[in-house]
């Protein structure tokens, strides 16, 4: 485990590993136990990954929850593009990839799943669109890294690393499924 | 890159096959939106959009104004009849005062080929037509793209046949430019007097007889007989038209084979096609209109970001 760099001091740290596949996996297996603690059972839980990589991790997260608890949550994938904030900003419209809610979420517990929770403007945007398909019991947030930066008041209730990331490092988590390996991998932002 | 599709969208011949594809894959998501139980994202919240229709229009307008507000747009339908236009208005004092009221994007339908690229280059606001006299119907032809690809996967080597009165088809133009583009063999078959003398130079095949047309083809796209052709004398009568041009179950269950059948409405059922075709097995007309919500939608989204980069380069048009 390395200690969190330093704030806003010196050169860019080179990029590192934060996680390789054994220490993703590992991680992901206690976030499926704290969520279903949270939930005191999979009653009632949906699992709703953010794309993209989000999804993927649901998906993870449903499997690992169905090994321990012989049963299936349900399953879904929130693109949350069309709520931006910025999109008058952005430039190029942004490539839309799908949403699917199978079920009715009325009444339900709903865990958001995302990658990482920076400035908690992507979980506004999911928040305001989840209340377009109906009104859960709750709506929970479980991310694999929490790097600090928060812009709004948002605050995650199933973390898998809390780290102080500076704002010219980028933290990017790899899945097997879209980037052929598992990781969290701790980068220099490249400059745009 | 800023603008994928620049500030309009005038028509299917000037977009390239990869902006083609970006439309249709930016609608599939918008599919979804539509059926659910709240249909509407928050995405053009406080853009103006104004439909400026000259022409008739209830499907095309109706489908617009659902994509817009689903959009979270707010929009103002113009009809020209009851409008400053039938005072003598012309075309870019309409819209020039439209945008002095602050406007975004304006949808328009006019009876002129040529005329939404008229306005395009005078107005900052965003141009999309929705038809132009015999020119061309881009968001009808992207729908009917978006059908066919639903059903068959694919559109490269897809054989479509377009139906019926060519010559005054905006819808036809549409079809024949973005089918080609995305690969498709496309052919036409219809009464010789209502096809373009240069139909040729279109690069599509030419049935006369509907039978060999229906041979050939993965799917037809049948287009409207306007009542007015016979008046006009491009053909004898409407039921000499439907006994030699007019799809009819017979015909299809002749041909021994599946076939899609498309058309862009309103139809005149029992002259192009008759009733059992049109709510038969093969037709996906109204697919299409389902289609149509969503392809509308993409190109709003689409063109909404384009706006800043390329307004100034209209506002120096001539008026």
């Amino acid at each position: 485990m390395a200690p969190p760099p330093p704030p806003q001091s010196g050169t860019t740290p080179p990029a590192s590993v934060v996680f390789d596949t054994r220490a993703l996996n590992r991680t992901l297996r206690r976030m499926a136990d704290e969520i279903v603690e949270l939930n005191d059972g999979t009653d009632g839980l949906i699992i709703v990954g953010i794309q993209r990589r989000g999804v993927q991790l649901a998906q993870r997260i449903v499997s690992l929850i169905a090994e321990r608890e012989k049963v299936t949550v349900p399953q879904g994938a929130l693109d949350i593009t069309l709520y931006r904030d910025d999109l008058q900003t952005v430039g190029p419209r942004p490539v839309v990839g799908p949403t699917i809610i199978p079920v009715d979420i009325d009444g339900q517990h709903v865990v958001i799943v995302d990658d990482v929770l920076y400035t908690g403007r992507t979980i506004r945007a999911a928040l305001d669109e989840l209340a377009d398909f109906g009104r859960p019991r709750r709506i929970a947030l479980a991310v694999v890294i929490d790097r600090g930066g928060r812009e709004l008041p948002i605050a995650p209730d199933v973390v898998g690393k809390k780290m102080d990331v500076r704002p010219d490092q980028r933290v990017d988590v790899h899945v097997n499924e879209l980037d052929g390996k598992d990781a969290v991998i701790l980068a220099p932002r490249t400059p745009e | 890159m800023t603008a994928p599709l620049g500030k309009d969208l005038l028509g299917i011949e000037p977009l390239s096959p990869d902006q083609i594809q970006l439309i249709l894959d930016t609608a599939e998501p918008f599919k979804e939106i539509s059926e659910r139980a709240i249909k509407k994202v928050p995405t053009l919240r406080g853009a103006t959009i104004v439909n400026l229709f000259f022409e008739a229009s209830t499907r095309t307008r109706v489908s617009f104004e659902f994509a817009e507000k689903r959009l979270s747009a707010d929009t103002v339908n113009v009809a020209a009849s009851g409008s400053s236009v039938s005072k003598g208005e012309t075309l870019v004092d309409t819209a020039r005062n439209l945008e002095a009221m602050r406007i975004d994007m304006v949808v328009i339908r006019h009876g002129a080929s040529g005329a939404a690229h008229f306005l395009a280059h005078r107005i900052e606001s965003n141009v999309i037509n929705a038809g132009d006299g015999t020119h061309e119907h881009p968001t009808q032809g992207l729908l009917d793209l978006l059908t066919l690809r639903d059903h068959f996967k694919r559109l490269k080597g897809l054989k479509v046949c377009i139906v019926g009165d060519v010559l005054h088809s905006r819808v036809a133009r549409s079809n024949i430019w973005g089918l080609q583009k995305m690969g498709a063999e496309v052919a036409v078959c219809g009464p010789r007097s209502l096809l373009p003398s240069s139909i040729k130079d279109f690069g599509v095949t030419v049935f006369d007889r509907v039978d060999e047309a229906i041979q050939w083809a993965d799917a037809l796209n049948v287009l409207r007989l306007q009542l007015e052709r016979m008046q006009a004398g491009y053909i004898p009568s409407l039921r000499e038209y439907n006994r030699v041009f007019g799809i009819s179950r017979e015909r299809l269950e002749r041909a021994r084979k599946d076939i899609l059948v498309l058309h862009p409405g309103p139809m005149n059922r029992g002259v192009e096609i008759d009733s059992d075709v049109a709510d038969g097995p093969f037709s996906v007309i109204l697919d299409q209109v389902t289609n149509g919500v969503a392809i509308r939608m993409a190109v709003l989204y689409l063109l909404s970001g384009a706006k800043p980069e390329l307004a100034e380069q209209a506002k120096g048009g001539q008026p």
